[in-house]
């Protein structure tokens, strides 16, 4: 077995008194790319959002259960912490709409009040633009609006900006769900180099995503993990009746 | 026969936008006559000692208008510095705490200031500050405008962010940036073309009021840089010299009022142009 980055330990989550989540038990390899799939409303995304607390922004929200990152209670740290340690893209690519590339990238030490010398900034930005595959598109335009990129181009400035940051672990919310096929290959082939420097976290509903990119799989259904595994294994000999049925397409 | 119709229709299509046309250059009627008839009175006594100089006496030829023109600009100074920072506090509240009863308890409240009339915002800036120093002020006539400003910019505030798109607070807070820096870095900058055309239009809005002013700044005849002290205005300046029985007094009321038509009329325009200019485009 791999070493696991984040381990999630009966696990709950409730919008008022409706439960999403129910008792999930799962533990996230290290530097390898996990895909979370299931049909639409089954969680998937309430997942990840209380990886990084954001699902918190809903005052009705409540949890039990446990969230370790490297062995800390992420629901024992402040969630500024947390989000600085595990970043997130979301699905509809939102670059700050008042600054330029250059700022967008550096935003997360800007708005923290992190002060970077000149030359220290430039390096993060080229760097993460460079993880992001986006450097040599944007390097000359580096100091123009974020917002005049192509959809697919904003995606990765939003991937370059979570990168920035240095996370150990980076959530992704259907980041393709909003992109042409085109663009959506960019950003997985992308997913796929990452993984040497980051845990990825990839919520999906399309099937065939999560087979090409991802290394480990989890199934959710109605709120329940109902199968947890290598993508390969899950895919072809699914050990749940529920899994295989959703991977034919007999729901879902 | 399809051919008399058609011709009736393009008849009625003629007529109704000739229509159209007429009533919106009725609507525009009033401005351009005010313009005209307020440059054509007050424009020549316009000259380089009309704006510098103090008012003389009943009497002596000349004089100008330069202590309401700097009291204006201070009053004007006092209100915004006052009703900026609690209109924009406010109108972040409203906009993040849509649900919340305080929420629309404040809303009713601000619509009700909205529409109390300027006398009386004048009267309790009396009894408030005029009363209890014994003295009338610049400062008790600032506050009243900074009260008829508030709702204006609450307003503006409110509904400027209720518009930016909740994807960038996320994007923000899922940076690791605290609440206070998101609404501080994000959210007030995304939003800043909106609240300055407020800022401005309700400044635009308080630079002719004179009722809220006649108990509280008062107008002095005097330089008067104490925001302590009575204050001369430009509206008020208006209203003492227009009613005065004096010719002399009328000719100038005629140029303060040309210098005031100019000073809104410039706001409005800049407004236009930050509109445009800081649009953030989502």
């Amino acid at each position: 077995m791999e070493s696991t980055i984040l381990r999630i330990e009966q696990f709950s989550a409730f919008f008022g008194v409706t439960g999403v989540l129910k008792d999930i038990k799962l533990s996230i390899p290290d530097k390898r790319i996990t895909a979370i799939m299931g049909p639409s409303g089954c969680g998937k995304t309430t997942l990840i959002r209380c990886i990084n607390r954001m699902h918190e922004l809903n005052p009705d929200a409540t949890v039990s259960g446990r969230i370790l990152l490297d062995g800390e209670d992420i629901y024992a740290t402040d969630p500024i912490i947390v989000r600085r340690q595990i970043g997130m893209v979301f699905q509809k690519p939102n670059p700050f709409p008042m600054m330029s590339i250059y700022n967008n990238v550096i935003a997360g030490y800007n708005l923290n009040g992190i002060r970077l010398v000149q030359n220290e900034k430039d390096r993060v930005v080229e760097e993460s633009l460079r993880k992001a595959a986006l450097w040599d598109e944007v390097k000359g335009a580096l100091h123009r609006r974020g917002t005049f990129l192509s959809g697919g181009q904003q995606q990765r400035l939003c991937i370059a900006r979570a990168l920035a940051m240095k996370p150990e672990v980076l959530l992704l919310d259907e980041p393709t769900s909003a992109l042409d096929p085109r663009a959506t290959s960019h950003i997985e082939e992308l997913l796929v180099q990452l993984k040497d420097t980051v845990t990825i976290i990839l919520v999906t509903h399309n099937m065939a995503q999560a087979a090409r990119v991802s290394d480990y799989t989890a199934f959710l259904y109605l709120g329940e993990l109902i199968e947890f595994g290598p993508s390969e294994r899950m895919f072809t000999a699914p050990k749940e009746k529920r899994t295989e049925e959703y991977l034919t397409g007999k729901f879902g | 026969m399809k051919v008399p119709s058609i011709r009736r229709r393009i008849l009625y299509d003629r007529l109704f936008k000739m229509i159209i046309v007429l009533l919106a250059f009725c609507s525009i009627l009033p401005m351009l006559f005010i313009l005209f008839f307020i440059t054509s009175k007050g424009i020549s006594v316009i000259n380089w000692r009309f704006l510098t100089q103090l008012p003389k006496p009943v009497g002596e030829i000349g004089g100008g208008i330069s202590n309401a023109i700097i009291g204006t600009l201070m009053l004007i100074g006092i209100a915004t510095a006052f009703s900026v920072p609690v209109g924009i506090l406010a109108g972040i509240f409203l906009s993040e705490n849509r649900e919340r009863s305080l929420a629309s308890l404040t809303r009713l409240c601000v619509e009700t200031l909205q529409g109390v009339p300027s006398i009386v915002i004048g009267i309790v800036a009396y009894i408030w500050l005029v009363v209890s120093t014994g003295s009338f002020s610049a400062l008790s006539g600032g506050v009243a405008l900074g009260l008829m400003m508030l709702p204006v910019i609450i307003t503006a505030t409110e509904e400027t962010l209720k518009l930016i798109p909740e994807n960038l607070k996320e994007a923000s807070l899922a940076l690791g940036v605290s609440y206070p820096r998101t609404i501080l870095k994000v959210i007030l900058p995304a939003g800043v073309s909106g609240i300055v055309t407020g800022i401005l239009l309700s400044i635009a809005r308080i630079a002719g009021e004179t009722a809220p002013l006649l108990f509280t700044a008062f107008g002095s005849p005097f330089m008067n840089l104490n925001i302590f002290k009575p204050m001369n205005s430009l509206p008020l300046m208006i209203f003492n010299y227009a009613t005065s029985p004096y010719p002399e007094w009328h000719t100038l009321a005629w140029g303060a009022s040309f210098i005031l038509i100019v000073f809104v009329l410039g706001l409005n325009l800049f407004t236009k142009v930050v509109t445009r200019r800081w649009k953030v485009q989502f």
